[in-house]
């Protein structure tokens, strides 16, 4: 039953990816804006640019563009970059894992910050400490990624330099690597020197892409929590001399965690999002600082390979939402 | 004044009709919370620098002066008289780039978020009240546009169209309307069933004046609060596009395409970034408390 549920979304999901990706392909074309205008030299003659466009398959007619692109898209050939003169899923592969990296990273921060915020303010309602976190909270509720971004600038490489601006690695630590996995790659093989390098670069991204997510999860999981707290089972475990912080993690956050659960799933969509300037601002090598270097420079093959993998990432991470969510929660495993 | 007065008095404003009672007893508890009132006042503050920034700004946001480049703020070493908040990099006042910034902000913010409400609740009302045929028409559509990331969208669509204060506003319309479709459609839906409805109905009305003279004005105090948290979000929106240099053109001050140079020489002259950032923070918390605080002047259930 479940299982139906979950293949029905993903099969609309898909048919979703396939529809924006026909718009997105024919909007490119259509529109003014010469994707070889910009790559050509100021002297190139009408028989280069001819040529040029000749070999990106771009004088042809759009329908046969399409299928030349729908063909090599099932057998998993996106096209060449126009701008990288490289396999656009060679670019891609190459990009994703750091991207990947930052949103986990992300992620698990904007849980463990969130969490814990709203498990202090539940153990102090009613006090001024719980005021404290919800006139905070408000302020961080309406604050963006990009506004977090540039603020940690000024506070962790201005007031405080503590941190590295740009990158992702010292470049003279880059070497020797298997997998594009940096920080996952050096924790396994045991290089914390070097993972401590990866981190000190994440930190920023990081912090910027969890503190919204973090904002929200504090307001949700807080109000769950607060209602939770007055449920007949919380009497009981209470009259049965159980200790405030066990009657919050053991008894009531068991039973509210699942909207809170349901929405961070969606919001890490926002937070996949939010990489692309962010990654932009912190020069930092993902698919998100592609994402926007391929669309001002009209590379056609990359944004499209971008549409798509961006598309399949939030695909695939709803549906782990809702499994995740099921699984959580028995009346829905058995519906 | 007598007390029985004063009890006759709320006796006699009891008794009013509902529709009557409303709108002021509103705004007096709006008034009453200190924080809308502060972030209003902002608003308030940001439109008059916005429409005075003629007279307003020290100096002229684009007179460039590379003697008098990168001046830190007042008070700290090297600064120069005038120059309250500094100079850029080709020595232009970050003061009066900030208040000619809110031109480009606000603009945003009204014409972006408004368009984005008006389409949003068209479509909202249509599927909320015109049947199942359209409402599923209406809220696929609206699935599949939500389904796509909107930093991505946003960059994607400026990028077709074009850079320009236009196709950023196109560009934020096109992505937001999905909003206040949703929220118009439930609440429409909501509304639909309510007594007064059926009341209309059953005196013959035509679906058009109970959709529009009926239903809508009981939407509409949610819209509001609605389109007030949408120019935040605008306003962040048109930041983040002028910092891609996909905005207006570089000549005009935005505080995105500030924030964009600030960014670049944050270790010569971080004022630069630092003046825009705070313009911006202010504005998106103002317009979220203001937001904020019509939400909850609406809802029966947070308002105890």
């Amino acid at each position: 039953m479940l299982l139906a549920v979950v293949v029905k979304r993903a099969a609309m999901a898909l048919l979703t990816l396939a529809g924006v990706a026909v718009v997105v392909f024919v909007l490119l074309r259509v529109v003014p804006g010469d994707p070889v205008a910009m790559m050509i030299s100021p002297g190139a003659s009408a028989a280069d640019i001819a040529a040029l466009k000749a070999h990106y398959g771009l004088d042809e007619p759009l329908l046969i563009q399409f299928w030349i692109w729908i063909k090599g898209v099932v057998s998993g050939d996106f096209g060449v970059s126009i701008t990288l003169h490289r396999n656009v899923a060679a670019v891609l592969a190459d990009r994703l894992p750091a991207t990947l990296e930052l949103a986990a990273a992300a992620l698990v921060v904007a849980v463990a910050l969130g969490g814990s915020i709203a498990i202090a303010g539940t153990l102090m309602r009613r006090t001024a400490g719980e005021a404290v976190i919800d006139g905070l909270n408000s302020i961080m509720l309406a604050v963006p990624d990009f506004i977090w971004a540039l603020a940690l600038v000024l506070l962790f490489v201005i007031a405080i330099p503590i941190l590295p601006l740009t990158g992702r690695i010292d470049p003279v630590l880059a070497e020797g690597f298997h997998t594009k996995f940096y920080l996952a790659e050096s924790i396994v093989t045991g290089r914390f020197a070097v993972a401590g390098n990866i981190l000190s670069h994440m930190a920023m991204p990081t912090l910027a892409l969890a503190l919204p997510l973090a904002a929200v999860i504090v307001r949700l999981l807080k109000q769950s929590l607060k209602e939770a707290m007055v449920q007949d089972y919380v009497l009981l475990a209470r009259i049965k001399g159980f200790r405030e912080l066990r009657l919050v993690l053991q008894e009531a956050l068991r039973n509210a965690v699942g909207p809170t659960l349901a929405l961070t799933g969606v919001q890490f969509t926002f937070l996949i999002g939010g990489t692309v300037i962010v990654e932009r601002i912190f020069a930092y090598p993902g698919i998100g600082n592609l994402a926007i270097d391929a669309v001002i420079n009209r590379d056609f093959p990359l944004i499209q390979g971008l549409v798509l993998l961006f598309g399949l990432i939030f695909i695939l991470v709803n549906i782990g939402v809702d499994l995740t969510v099921a699984a959580l929660n028995p009346r829905l495993r058995h519906a | 004044m007598i007390p029985s007065e004063t009890l006759l008095d709320r006796a006699a404003v009891e008794l009013q009709p509902d529709t009557e009672l409303r709108p002021p007893s509103m705004a007096s508890r709006l008034m009453r919370d200190r924080k809308v009132v502060c972030a209003g006042g902002f608003i308030l503050l940001l439109i008059v620098l916005a429409l005075g920034a003629p007279w307003i700004a020290p100096k002229d946001p684009l007179a460039q002066n590379l003697l008098l480049a990168t001046v830190p703020p007042a008070g700290l070493p090297g600064s120069e008289p005038g120059y309250l908040l500094g100079t850029d990099g080709l020595g232009r006042d970050v003061l009066s780039r900030v208040i000619y910034g809110t031109r480009v902000s606000l603009t945003v913010a009204f014409v972006a978020a408004g368009l984005a409400c008006l389409i949003g609740s068209l479509l909202g009302l249509a599927a909320g009240f015109l049947g199942s045929a359209i409402d599923a028409l209406i809220s696929r559509l609206v699935d599949v546009w939500m389904a796509f990331p909107p930093v991505l969208l946003s960059i994607l669509l400026v990028a077709i169209l074009g850079t320009g204060l236009h196709s950023v506003i196109t560009a934020i319309v096109v992505i937001d309307w999905t909003r206040f479709c949703r929220v118009v459609r439930t609440e429409t839906m909501g509304q639909a069933q309510m007594d007064y409805v059926v009341a209309a109905r059953a005196m013959g009305f035509s679906r058009s004046a109970i959709l529009f003279r009926e239903i809508f004005p009981n939407v509409v105090p949610v819209l509001i609060a609605l389109l007030t948290l949408e120019m935040g979000i605008a306003v962040v929106v048109e930041a983040i596009l002028s910092f891609v240099g996909l905005s207006v053109s570089s000549d005009t001050p935005t505080w995105g395409g500030m924030i964009a140079e600030g960014r670049q020489i944050v270790h010569e002259a971080w004022w630069v970034l630092a003046a825009p950032l705070a313009a911006l923070f202010a504005t998106v918390v103002a317009f979220n408390q203001v937001g904020d605080g019509l939400a909850r002047s609406l809802d029966p259930v947070l308002r105890r």
